[in-house]
Formats: structure tokens, C-alpha cells, sequence
């Protein structure tokens, strides 16, 4: 196992998982920027500080899984197996091209610590289920499932299904979090369809839930340490965030759901998040394996 | 039908299931409230940690079985055709198929003998929605021991499967002792005047039409039992074509996509090929109705199959 790294060293990594996001839409032309900028602070936290996982062994049996049930935040689940060392930096520069490993909706199949093929939206979830549940038939006490939701992904019948059965089962081991963006491809997600009250629907089905912020560092640490204490029925964190946040220019907008920045809009969101170097040389830097 | 012995492909399933249970870990269970009709309540009582009824929820129990074979284990999940084939299918598309998790899809009362339950049960299209998918194996057994052979064998390898079976008690085609080998053709008769190639309860049809034509006709029809649809057993049917030269297929499924379609895919494709006749449901709803009506209904009986036969005789000559 790897030292744990402090919530400060998480929040260095947090703000190149965002550049790794902006970069692989960028050159890709496509893919899905918004939401991977909204849950890394969080999803930072949860892969450097708290899942259990060894770089070296992505089929270690007992490791954690994460499940990325939004799989169209795709470009973050990359980005966080390279920052993990799974992947090289240069090859996010593939993402959503023909030949590539890097699917524009993650396939397990392709790179070794995609436990999912997810991107059919509300899927992820009940499957996460049926791990959390097999892990505990098979006695493998240690391991928890952990997946991650869009909120807009909550609008799927099949994921109330699996939220009562996962309430049904007790499945403690079962941990979601929600990117309570509010935020989707038409809008406001309350706008929409409403999914408020979700703390309370959540509770209706027999969930522990916790609500924080999703961007404040000490918040998301406590919260996470709170649900890896088990309380006999699953947990579910709704991380309060806005997309794109990091980018001030761009946050906030339900428009940068699924349309990557151009090249000037690349150039300010770069500086925004504190880097000098411009997209071409980003680019250069990541082909480099140097970001 | 008097002169058969009849059994369900249910009681096959579900005995195999419990054998299963004894002789592996990694066999798991998971039904949607119908334990009673699909008889998986033996196993249920058997092996209680082993079992999950999810509810009367097959979106949810397909996804839920995929993490579950993503973890190492057997599932199978079970339901009515319509509702896991049918409700459940982009999910099984998603997770199953494209997401490579070792799932067998059970789905029960299959076909129109499901019978009074009415059109929005009789389930004629799920070995189209099946076979569609890469890398689905998809099982048609004719009997209770094509059932069970085909559970125990699926049960200790992995891959993901669709497993059909009906209601109704169908007649005992095969034996104890008869062969059953995945994605290949049973030839229970030889012959070379034309081949019926018959699935699930077309079989006995297809075995009963051939002693028709026999004592009738001086006629004798190849018949191929295709308890695998996919991967299918197209050694058998380009033999068929070219040594028989007329081909009719027989199955309790809707003409499109099933069972003649994958014959008729192969047979088109061919250097030489050759005339065919489907029979099943013609591309309609039936009614309620008792499930042998039902199959008189849809035309899929012992006498369309002869038939069929005659008229592609005819043709011949």
C-alpha cells in the first residue's frame, strides 16, 4: 500500500485530474466535461485517501470496487487510474479515438481497474449491488462497493429498484455517492425532474444518508469516514457540487454537461486552474507522460 | 399426444439447480417473485444465503446479477421470458453481453403455451432479442432432460446464457442416456427427404410428422433436434440443405428472428441453397386461451409440418 497522502497533497492531485478532464475532451473534441469537474474533489479524496486498491494488482480479490455508474464521466475514471500510475498521462491523449483503449463510456474489458462497463445510465448501481451483495456471501468482509451517481441518473426507474432492494438486503458494505450537480443535458435537474427531496427519498428507502459539500476538503474526508463506519443498512453521500467547479468562467453551466472547451476557452480554463503552460503545449506535456 | 410421457422442462431446471447447489460454491439464484412458478424454490430452500428474490423488479435483478458474476460467482436469474428477455434486455445487452459478466438468463413460461396468461405473457420473441446479442449462448431444450442436462453443463462453465423453457409438461422426447453436447445438432431421424429442424416443443411435432410421411408418403425426413440456436450448429444445417434438399424449421417463436431465421441465415448464405418453410407465430398476437390451443392456433402442429414438407415436395418434382 502506498503512504496515504494529506488532504492537501489530494487537492494538488484533484486539480490535475481536472486538467487530465479538460485535456482528454479537449483533443478528443467530445466527451463529457462537466460532471468529472464537479465530483473531483471528492472522488480525489475517496481513490488517494480511502479505496482500498493496490495499482500493482487490479484483480486483487479483496480490493474495494468503485463503480462510475455516470459512465459519461468517463474522462475522471481515466484520469484517476493515471494518476494511480494504471495508465500512462500519454494516453489520455487517445480518449474516444478509433483504436483506443479509452472508450467514450467505460469498458471493463479494455483497462485493467474498470470494474463496469457502465454508460447506459442507472446501471451501475444495481450492479454495484450485486457485488456488494456477493462480497458478503462470499465473506469477504473487508471489501465495500462504492459507486458513484449522477443526479440526473436518479431519474431511472431501475435505479429505485436497486436503492430498495439495497435497503431490502442491508447491503452496509454498499456505499453510493451522488454529484448533486444539479445539472443535466436539458438543465436544471429540478427543472427538469425534480428528484427533491432526495435525502429524505433516500431515507424513505432504509439508507443512511450524509449530505456535505463536495468541494470543501474537510467535509468530504469526514463524511467518507463516517460511511466507512457500518450501520447496518447501505450509505449514500449526496456531495453538493456545480459543474465545471475549478473553472469559474465556465461553472455552474448545465452547458458544459457534453461539449468539450475549444482551444481559447482551453487557454483560460488552464490559467484558471492555475497552470501557465497553453493547450498546445499541454498537449505536448501529456504526450510526454510530463503533466 | 396420448403416447407420450410428459414432464415440464421446469422440474428439469429446477432439479439440476439443487444438484448444482452440492456441487458448487459459486451457484446463485435470483428470482423476481415468481420462486413458485419457476421453481427455483428448491433451491431457495436448499441453500437460503444462495437465493435473492428481488422483487418484482427484472431491470434491477439483471444488474444485480451481472456485479454478483463480476465478483466471481454463478448466477442465474430467472423470470417469466417475456419480462427477462423482454423487460430486461438492454440491461442484459449492457451488462451481460457487452460487459462480459457470466450470467444465465433463465427465461420461464416461454413461448404461446403460457397459454391463459393472455398475449402479454405468451413471450414469441425472446430468442430474437437473445440471439441478436454478441457472444449469447442461447439454449432451447425440448424436454425435462435436454433441461437439465443443459443446466448442469452451463452451471459449471461460464459465459453468459440464455436458457428458454415453458410451462406446460412437454412430451419426453430424449432420455437419460441421450446425447446433449452445446451447438450440436440432435439427429433424431435420418433421411434425405427434407429435414425438419425443430426446437423446444416442436420436436415431438417434428418426430410425429415424420411417421406421417412415412406411412403415408413412403417419405422420410431428416429431423434435427437444435436444442442450441446460437452458437448454432451450422455443419448440420449445410448438410442438411445439401444432402436432404428442402429444409422446414419448426419452433414456438415468432417467424422472425428465432430459430428459422438463424437456419435460413446460414442456409442463404450457402453455394447451394436450398427451399424453406418456417413455422411458428406469423408475426401476430393470439389470446388466452389453454396453451395446446394456443400452438393449434399459431399453426404449430404436427399437421402444418407435414404440410409444409408436401407442398416443398411438390416443388421438387
Amino acid at each position: 500500500m502506498q503512504q496515504k497522502p494529506s488532504l492537501e497533497e489530494v487537492r494538488e492531485i484533484a486539480r490535475r485530474i481536472r486538467r487530465d478532464v479538460l485535456i482528454q475532451t479537449y483533443y478528443a473534441k467530445s466527451g463529457h466535461p462537466g460532471g468529472p469537474l464537479s465530483a473531483a474533489d471528492y472522488s480525489a479524496v475517496l481513490w488517494f485517501r480511502h479505496l482500498r486498491m493496490d495499482p500493482q494488482r487490479p484483480d486483487w480479490p479483496e480490493r474495494d470496487r468503485y463503480v462510475l455508474s455516470n459512465g459519461h464521466c468517463s474522462a475522471l475514471l481515466y484520469s484517476l487510474l493515471a494518476r494511480k500510475g494504471m495508465l500512462p498521462l500519454s494516453e489520455l491523449l487517445t480518449f474516444r479515438r478509433t483504436g483506443s483503449r479509452l472508450q467514450g463510456h467505460p469498458n471493463r474489458k479494455k483497462v485493467p481497474g474498470i470494474e463496469v462497463s457502465t454508460g447506459s445510465l442507472g446501471q451501475g448501481l444495481p450492479v454495484a449491488h450485486g457485488m456488494a451483495l456477493a462480497a458478503r456471501q462470499q465473506k469477504l468482509s473487508e471489501v465495500r462497493v462504492f459507486a458513484n451517481l449522477g443526479d440526473g441518473e436518479l431519474q431511472e426507474g431501475i435505479m429505485w429498484e436497486a436503492i430498495m432492494a439495497a435497503g431490502h438486503y442491508k447491503t452496509e458494505n454498499l456505499i453510493a455517492m451522488v454529484d448533486f450537480n444539479d445539472a443535466q443535458i436539458d438543465g436544471r435537474v429540478e427543472d427538469v425532474m425534480g428528484i427533491e427531496p432526495l435525502a429524505d427519498k433516500f431515507a424513505a428507502f432504509r439508507w443512511r444518508v450524509l449530505e456535505t459539500d463536495g468541494h470543501d476538503y474537510d467535509a468530504i474526508e469526514s463524511a467518507f469516514m463516517k460511511a466507512q463506519t457500518p450501520e447496518g443498512k447501505p450509505t449514500v453521500i449526496l456531495f453538493r457540487t456545480k459543474m465545471m467547479h475549478g473553472t469559474p468562467s465556465f461553472a455552474d453551466d448545465p452547458g458544459w454537461h457534453g461539449n468539450p472547451l475549444n482551444h481559447d476557452q482551453m487557454t483560460v480554463a488552464l490559467k484558471e486552474l492555475g497552470f501557465d503552460a497553453d493547450p498546445d503545449e499541454t498537449v505536448e506535456r501529456y504526450r510526454q507522460n510530463q503533466a | 399426444m396420448s403416447k407420450w410421457e410428459m414432464e415440464t422442462i421446469r422440474k428439469g431446471f429446477a432439479d439440476a439447480l439443487v444438484e448444482l447447489g452440492h456441487e458448487t460454491e459459486d451457484v446463485v439464484v435470483l428470482d423476481a417473485d415468481l420462486a413458485q412458478s419457476t421453481l427455483t424454490k428448491f433451491f431457495a430452500k436448499e441453500f437460503p444465503d444462495r437465493f435473492y428474490d428481488m422483487g418484482i423488479a427484472e431491470q434491477g435483478m439483471a444488474a444485480t446479477a451481472a456485479g454478483m458474476a463480476l465478483m466471481g460467482r454463478r448466477p442465474f436469474l430467472t423470470s417469466y421470458a417475456m419480462f427477462a428477455a423482454g423487460r430486461a434486455w438492454e440491461i442484459i445487452r449492457q451488462q451481460i453481453s457487452y460487459g462480459a459478466a457470466d450470467v444465465v438468463v433463465v427465461g420461464a413460461h416461454a413461448g404461446v403455451t403460457t397459454g391463459q396468461d393472455g398475449p402479454t405473457h405468451q413471450c414469441a420473441e425472446d430468442l430474437a432479442l437473445m440471439r441478436s446479442l454478441p457472444d449469447m449462448t442461447v439454449l432451447v431444450p425440448c424436454d425435462y432432460w435436454e433441461g437439465y442436462k443443459a443446466i448442469k453443463h452451463v452451471g459449471k462453465n461460464r459465459g453468459a446464457v440464455y436458457f428458454r423453457m415453458g410451462r406446460e409438461k412437454f412430451p419426453l422426447v430424449t432420455t437419460k442416456d441421450s446425447p446433449w453436447e452445446l451447438g450440436k445438432a440432435n439427429r433424431l431421424a435420418d433421411g434425405t427427404d427434407g429435414t425438419v429442424i425443430a426446437c423446444g416443443m416442436a420436436v415431438h411435432m417434428a418426430l410425429e410428422a415424420r411417421e406421417i410421411l412415412e406411412k403415408e408418403d413412403g417419405r422420410k425426413p431428416r429431423i434435427l433436434n437444435m436444442h442450441t440456436i446460437k452458437p448454432l450448429d451450422t455443419r448440420a444445417v449445410l448438410d442438411a440443405a445439401r444432402e436432404t434438399g428442402c429444409i422446414v424449421t419448426a419452433e414456438e417463436h415468432s417467424v422472425i428472428g428465432g430459430l428459422g431465421s438463424a437456419v435460413a441465415e446460414t442456409v442463404v448464405q450457402s453455394d447451394r441453397p436450398v427451399p424453406m418453410r418456417f413455422i411458428g407465430l406469423q408475426d401476430r398476437y393470439l389470446e388466452s386461451g389453454p396453451g395446446f390451443e394456443m400452438l393449434q392456433k399459431a399453426g404449430i402442429t404436427t399437421e402444418s409440418i407435414v404440410e409444409s414438407l408436401r407442398e416443398l415436395y411438390k416443388k421438387q418434382n
